[in-house]
């Protein structure tokens, strides 16, 4: 068998890509007629149904649409992601250019980066009591050291001769930082905020299952288990999922208009 | 404007307790208009020299006065050219030109003409909306020059500017460079490590020995430009430079 015979047994990559999605849908709904146990695996209609109407309360059983409550789990990763953003992208920038300011917080970030973002929640309710202030701190906690992280790498990757040159051009350091330093590190702070975003999304469901929250997609999955409705908790994992995808697409598609030049670059 | 390198030395400590001197006792003027190299093997000196002479490092002794007072940190008069061309890869060609007018406040209405003018000094009218990685390496350096042109400084500072370029581009850019000279009278002091180069370029060449760094012979050259590097004298004087370095 010659080279191009061989290439043309293989199937298009796209057709590879949505192979093992197919086969688990139809998998699924094969096991789900043949087990007809609605409680461990609902039929696909029964999901899609719920996902189809997506402005009703009534498929939920009272605990809101799935739109309300994924625009309530949206507003709140908002709020965290850009609380830990306003606080990381300065921090960074100092410890960045400054070895006084690196060396202040260094020990204390190194020490409170391994910690995972939900073994905050007791402590948080402890302080904050249930409430947008706990789920800020607990959303803001994962976002913040991504966001940290690359800002300082960002910051010290920007070429020493981009600053001498501006420096030369009679550039103040003001003007360095906020012509240079900022746009030079840019791409990379652009990532920590996509990484940042991500975890947050992820802290903002689990979040949402602290206990006394009566809103957002973490509420309506772990309230629609409390009343024995996997149609809902499934679609309310998709609709979490699609999210999710939806809010990286946005960020790889600023990335690829506006710093493009990093690749380019080298 | 005179340029006086006044009996500078610089000493760094290495590895925490080796005291290195890298430049001993470098003491030689500049006048208006002139075209110094700075010409010395590898790790005699010669870039630390010139990274002081911009003010962007400091001497141990001695010190770099311009018109009579001493330079001790970066100076829109001193501009300077880097290898690695260091324009802004966020910038188009346009914006890198009058990013040194942007600094100094200059109106957007008034920033225009002079970038329209250093374009087309550095022949790439039509590329100032394109970025510096759609350019090759010799254009990107041009770019560079007139960037620092456009703030006009008195001294144009070069280190090893064509050095990543091939022979071809580079041996066009010295012509280009001394075409620029010789329209805007600027004071050069180019380093470099290539004799060819050097006998090519300057009024006189500050030749450099090996560490510590000190001033071996300055040699005026006196031929008419543009020279030919074909020519007896050329290699004459080539002859001549590559003794000293190798002595």
């Amino acid at each position: 068998m010659n080279r191009s015979s061989f290439r043309h047994a293989i199937p298009s990559r796209s057709l590879l890509k949505i192979l093992l999605p197919v086969a688990i849908i139809v998998g699924w709904e094969v096991a789900a007629i043949l087990l007809n146990k609605t409680f461990i695996l609902p039929r696909l209609e029964t999901v899609f149904a719920v996902l189809l109407n997506p402005f009703s309360g009534e498929l939920t059983f009272g605990s809101g649409s799935l739109f309300d409550n994924a625009i309530i789990s949206l507003e709140r990763v908002i709020a965290g992601f850009l609380a830990a953003a306003g606080l990381a992208i300065p921090l960074g920038v100092g410890m960045g250019r400054s070895e006084i300011v690196h060396d202040l917080f260094d020990s204390l970030m190194q020490l409170l980066r391994p910690i995972p973002p939900l073994a905050w929640v007791p402590l948080t309710l402890a302080w904050f009591k249930i409430g947008l202030v706990s789920m800020i701190f607990i959303i803001g906690m994962g976002a913040f050291f991504p966001i940290l992280l690359n800002t300082l790498d960002g910051v010290k990757g920007v070429k020493k001769t981009w600053i001498e040159a501006a420096q030369i051009l009679g550039a103040k350091e003001r003007q360095i930082l906020s012509r240079v330093i900022l746009p030079g590190a840019a791409p990379t702070i652009w990532t920590g905020l996509r990484v940042g975003f991500g975890i947050a999304w992820m802290c903002v469901v689990a979040a949402e299952m602290m206990p006394g929250t009566n809103s957002g997609l973490g509420y309506l999955i772990i309230s629609s288990y409390n009343f024995g409705q996997v149609p809902v908790i499934i679609a309310g994992m998709i609709v979490i999922g699609i999210i999710g995808i939806g809010c990286d697409y946005l960020f790889k598609l600023v990335d690829s208009h506006s710093f493009a030049w990093r690749e380019l670059e080298r | 404007m005179t340029l006086r390198i006044d009996h500078l030395s610089k000493q760094f400590v290495k590895g925490g307790r080796e005291l290195v001197t890298s430049l001993s006792d470098i003491n030689f003027e500049v006048g208006d208009s002139e075209f110094i190299c700075l010409l010395g093997p590898s790790g005699c000196g010669k870039t630390t020299l010139l990274r002081i002479i911009a003010g962007l490092d400091h001497p141990t002794s001695g010190c770099v006065l311009m018109d009579g007072m001493t330079v001790d940190r970066p100076n829109p008069k001193l501009g300077m050219i880097f290898q690695d061309y260091s324009l802004y890869p966020w910038r188009t060609v346009n914006e890198n030109i009058a990013f040194g007018l942007e600094l100094q406040g200059v109106k957007k209405t008034g920033i225009q003409p002079v970038v329209e003018k250093y374009l087309a000094l550095a022949g790439l009218s039509g590329f100032g909306n394109s970025y510096p990685y759609e350019l090759s390496g010799g254009m990107r350096q041009r770019v560079a020059v007139v960037r620092a042109l456009a703030v006009e400084p008195s001294v144009l500072l070069m280190d090893e500017p064509f050095g990543a370029l091939d022979a071809q581009t580079r041996n066009k850019l010295q012509l280009d460079l001394i075409d620029i000279w010789v329209k805007t009278r600027k004071t050069i002091i180019f380093v470099t490590h290539s004799v060819d180069e050097a006998v090519f370029l300057a009024d006189r060449i500050v030749v450099l020995s090996p560490r510590p760094g000190h001033i071996r012979e300055i040699v005026t050259i006196e031929e008419d430009r543009p020279r030919d590097r074909t020519s007896v004298d050329f290699a004459k004087v080539r002859r001549f430079v590559l003794d000293l370095i190798n002595q």
